[in-house]
């Protein structure tokens, strides 16, 4: 298998044949937490990709040239080797394969013309590193299979930019050394997106769920253009406790632009209750699993099924009231609590407790860039 | 029409036609005195139709007395609550109207801060081991009350009177038994109070714990962390669950859930073996779960499951209809504790090593005081009163019996003193030989009296008296009567009669459907499956009811009170303390009840009711 399209195989956390991309994509769906569709270029493509052409030993060849100290070498190594790729065309197996994964990719989800992001999932052996994160191009927006291919390369190609080329020299491997897998995951296209918090962001109150949430790309609400939709979910029971309708003049339905909303839909709740309550479901595994309250992004994919159209974005420890020390727990007799709660006398709890224990170790992982059409 | 920042005031509330003159009915210190007016104008009184859901006939008023003295004495001067005292009472119109006695100022509470932590501290540290002796008490005081006998005034008192030289007549032990009736009774309500101010306070300690760390956290999440699932308050409706089940296993459900009158379908199992096996089951369940009354046991013309069997037998039947359609009818004990403990697990998860701790120990403290506030109704409201009214009957026969009194309900019309004062009359008479000397005039003063109170219970209670505070404070007000700041702010709106109705929301879900209005536990039987019960109060004893309503409305309550305890129980959604449901919504509307934001809207007029 060189086009990997189960996320549930064993070879999709096989990290030298996926990268660290699709190896985080991997683990987030068997965390059950929902990402866009997508399936991987593994780096045996790759590998064949320069075996076949013969780029390993032009690319060397270059790569042997650069003096390491100068910034217009650099740039000028990254202009050759760009120019090399431009002139090579991916062999018809490959492309092949790639095109029947793609295409494969589309008629699973139901969409003809999918539009898909393109993005580098590289890995190298003997680096402590993996992930790259960030290293390595990504393209959105990309439509068509001949146009996927291209962009595969152009993945593939982003190995040896002057930035690539300086940070694998500068961590002692060669950039030849890294294996490039390529992602290609569905554009989330946005009927609703937004916010979830996993407390209440006004009271600091844990067995609350907050959703905001507005019609098209989270753009709006992010940069508070909109006044959101906001539900109030109980984190222990899971039932809705409010729903407050929003303001939602205007949609983004690409990074762009924003479009009028309608008068009807203004009006209208952007998320349905199923909706609210899978996604505050996701939220408290979230924050289980990453031992503290979340700070979540998220979509609801207008082209994807109901029920499997809830796609997260982004997810941060939330920072607010989770590093605030909670006035509470100090150990007052019996008496004095019973005489403060009942009667307000002296105050329950006392101020220099020791407060919240911190929170645990936690890591922010991006799902996906909400990003700029290419 | 404007909100106003009062209610009427006392001196102001007109009675309605028919009732004028109704304050000599009762003790003249239960009704307004010049005294008292201002006091009456600056505070807020509400009606307490949680207890006395009609207008209290005058003997029934000793209900009021014994209640707010037992209330009194252990807030104010046994316990010494640091803010309140009693809760001070009137009749006005005949409902029972309680306002709460707030202390302001730091000297006298801090004085009584130190008294209370020594005198409520020592129960708390002894709480399991003292609720033991409250039983006992209770026991005792109600099996005293069983005991008490009212002698047939005879022509020749008893030749042991002679023979035992006792020197005192029989006919003095109808004086004597009242007295210690009244005494007894008195004393049974101080009990009553002697733990239940605690136990909410040790109850809203936990609340209080829950709301710091969670500040937005419902009060019925935090009532359903603590209920017991497994208390007497349930026991009487388990009988009745266990009756249906037997009949059904006898094979005689048929004959027991016929509809018939109780005393023919029980003349009917007499023929078979199986038929008295039942009836001994049902015997078995009577002594004391019966002695239970379909509302508040606090007015003598209120059915107990004794005095009225067609209740528990209707109830019964109820429930072999749903065994009969393969419904389970058991209440799943052990799947409640586990969701309960579920829920407690999770807020606990939800909270950093050293706050789970404190909020440990407060659930500990919750759960130590709870099973008294849940049961302690079986052993004052329903046994005590079962038995206190069923000695009133037995009196109240004696004086038919020697033509004092026409009929038998005529003696309620009369207050505790001015019985006394009969029973000195027919008592003193009688061994002087001679004609009592009042019978005329109270048989003129009681058919005047009928009138009034015909009049009295022909109007509503208004919700609310007086003027209210900028904030209530007061505890017990909140916890128990559910009057709140906000509610009275609700019922100060709601004089204009329109929009929805608010209360607490006391047990979650939305719920639409036909409203029937239920007034007293008569008119229980006409309430259909899913239909929504609207009434003043409900009692637990009502259990049958929670099986067939979809949803349930009440006047007044709060948090705590058995409508939201019970329905929180049975999975129902209820809002409590509307103030008007009961005469806003009528019969056979469609109604919608949020039981998650606490409002009542009508959403259709009213069909053709069943």
């Amino acid at each position: 298998m060189t086009i990997l399209t189960d996320s549930t195989a064993p070879e999709a956390s096989d990290l030298s044949l996926v990268g660290g991309k699709a190896l985080g994509l991997a683990r987030m769906t068997a965390g059950g937490i929902p990402v866009a569709p997508w399936l991987t270029v593994s780096t045996r493509v790759h590998r064949a990709f320069l075996e076949q052409t013969q780029l390993n030993l032009r690319i060397e060849r270059v790569i042997n040239a650069i003096d390491w100290s100068s910034q217009d070498s650099l740039a000028d190594a990254e202009r050759q080797i760009a120019a090399i790729f431009a002139e090579t065309p991916v062999p018809s197996d490959i492309a092949e394969d790639v095109v029947a994964g793609y295409r494969g990719l589309a008629e699973r989800l139901g969409v003809p013309e999918l539009s898909v992001a393109v993005r580098s999932s590289a890995t190298a052996e003997d680096t402590a590193d993996s992930s790259f994160a960030g290293e390595y191009e990504t393209y959105v927006g990309i439509t068509g299979a001949e146009q996927v291919v291209e962009y595969v390369k152009l993945c593939w190609a982003s190995g040896f930019t002057a930035h690539a080329l300086a940070y694998a020299h500068d961590r002692g491997f060669s950039p030849l050394a890294v294996s490039m897998a390529v992602v290609v995951q569905k554009t989330v296209k946005a009927r609703a997106a937004g916010v979830m918090f996993t407390l209440s962001p006004a009271t600091g109150d844990r067995s609350r769920i907050v959703v905001e949430a507005s019609w098209g790309i989270g753009l709006a609400v992010v940069g508070g253009e909109v006044t959101p939709d906001r539900y109030a979910v109980d984190k222990v029971s899971l039932t809705i406790l409010d729903r407050i309708p929003g303001d939602k003049k205007i949609e983004y339905l690409d990074g762009q632009t924003s479009t009028p909303v309608d008068d009807a839909r203004q009006a209208q709740l952007c998320l349905s209750d199923s909706e609210v309550l899978e996604l505050a479901r996701l939220g408290k595994a979230l924050e289980k699993q990453q031992g503290g309250p979340q700070d979540i992004e998220f979509a609801i994919d207008r082209e994807l099924a109901d029920g499997a159209n809830i796609i997260l974005l982004q997810c941060r420890p939330e920072t607010v009231w989770s590093t605030r020390k909670r006035a509470a727990a100090a150990a007052l007799p019996l008496m004095d609590q019973v005489a403060a709660s009942v009667f307000g006398l002296g105050k329950p709890g006392s101020a220099d407790s020791a407060g919240s224990a911190g929170s645990p170790g936690k890591r922010a992982f991006v799902l996906t860039e909400v990003g700029h059409a290419h | 029409m404007s909100t106003s920042d009062h209610f009427p005031f006392i001196r102001e509330f007109q009675p309605p036609a028919g009732a004028e003159g109704w304050e000599r009915m009762y003790p003249y210190f239960l009704t307004s005195q010049p005294e008292g007016e201002q006091l009456e104008d600056e505070r807020l009184w509400f009606a307490d139709t949680m207890h006395w859901s009609r207008a209290v006939y005058p003997l029934d008023s000793i209900g009021a007395e014994a209640v707010y003295l037992g209330a009194g004495q252990n807030s104010a001067r046994i316990f010494a609550l640091p803010t309140s005292l009693g809760l001070d009472m009137r009749v006005v119109n005949g409902y029972v109207y309680i306002s709460p006695t707030g202390i302001t100022d730091p000297d006298v509470i801090n004085e009584r801060l130190v008294h209370f932590q020594e005198r409520a501290g020592y129960y708390f540290a002894n709480w399991e081991e003292l609720y033991e002796q409250w039983k006992n008490k209770m026991t005792s005081v109600v099996e005293a009350m069983r005991g008490i006998d009212f002698p047939a005034l005879a022509e020749y008192e008893p030749i042991e009177v002679v023979t035992e030289a006792r020197g005192r007549s029989t006919a003095w032990d109808l004086i004597a038994s009242y007295h210690k009736l009244i005494d007894d009774f008195f004393v049974a309500w101080q009990y009553h109070f002697e733990f239940l101010n605690l136990g909410y306070g040790g109850y809203i300690t936990f609340f209080q714990t829950c709301k710091q760390f969670f500040p937005e956290i419902s009060d019925q999440s935090v009532a359903r962390m603590v209920a017991g699932v497994d208390v007497l308050a349930f026991r009487p409706d388990d009988e009745l669950r266990g009756l249906a089940r037997k009949a059904v296993e006898l094979g005689v459900d048929s004959i027991v859930s016929s509809g018939d009158d109780p005393a023919a379908i029980i003349a009917s199992l007499r023929d078979s073996e199986n038929g008295r096996a039942w009836i001994d089951a049902l015997e078995t369940a009577k002594d004391p779960w019966f002695n239970y009354f379909a509302e508040y046991g606090f007015l003598h013309d209120q059915d107990t499951w004794l005095s009225n069997p067609s209740i528990p037998f209707a109830g019964i039947a109820r429930y072999i209809e749903m065994l009969q359609g393969g419904e389970e009818i058991a209440r799943d004990v052990a799947k409640l504790r586990t969701e309960r403990d579920a829920i407690v697990a999770e807020y606990r998860g939800l909270l950093a090593e050293d706050e789970a701790a404190q909020f440990d120990g407060m659930l500990q403290l919750a759960r130590t005081v709870f099973p008294f506030i849940e049961e302690h109704n079986i052993y004052v409201e329903h046994w005590t009163h079962s038995v206190f009214f069923q000695k009133l009957r037995e009196l109240s026969a004696r004086l038919v019996e020697v033509g004092f009194f026409a009929d038998a309900e005529d003696m309620y019309l009369l207050n505790r003193i001015e019985l006394d004062e009969v029973l000195a009359d027919v008592v003193q008479s009688h061994v002087i030989g001679v004609p009592a000397r009042g019978v005329q005039k109270w048989r003129a003063e009681v058919a005047e009296r009928k009138g009034m109170m015909t009049a009295l219970r022909s109007q509503a209670a208004a919700p609310a008296l007086g003027t209210p505070p900028a904030e209530i404070t007061d505890p017990f007000a909140i916890m128990n009567y559910g009057v709140t700041t906000e509610r009275i702010r609700d019922w100060l709106g709601q004089s204009s009669g329109e929009g929805a109705l608010t209360g607490a929301a006391a047990s979650p879900g939305v719920v639409e459907g036909m409203a029937r209005v239920i007034l007293t536990e008569k008119d229980l039987p006409q309430l259909q499956p899913g239909e929504i019960l609207v009434a003043p109060i409900t009692a637990p004893s009502w259990g049958a009811a929670f099986s067939v309503a979809s949803a349930v409305v009440t006047d007044i309550g709060g948090m705590m009170c058995h409508a939201a305890i019970v329905c929180r129980e049975y999975g129902l959604s209820a809002v409590v303390g509307t103030g008007f449901a009961t005469s806003r919504i009528k019969t056979g509307q469609r109604i919608r009840v949020n039981g998650d934001d606490g409002t009542v809207t009508i959403i259709g007029e009213a069909e053709e009711a069943a």
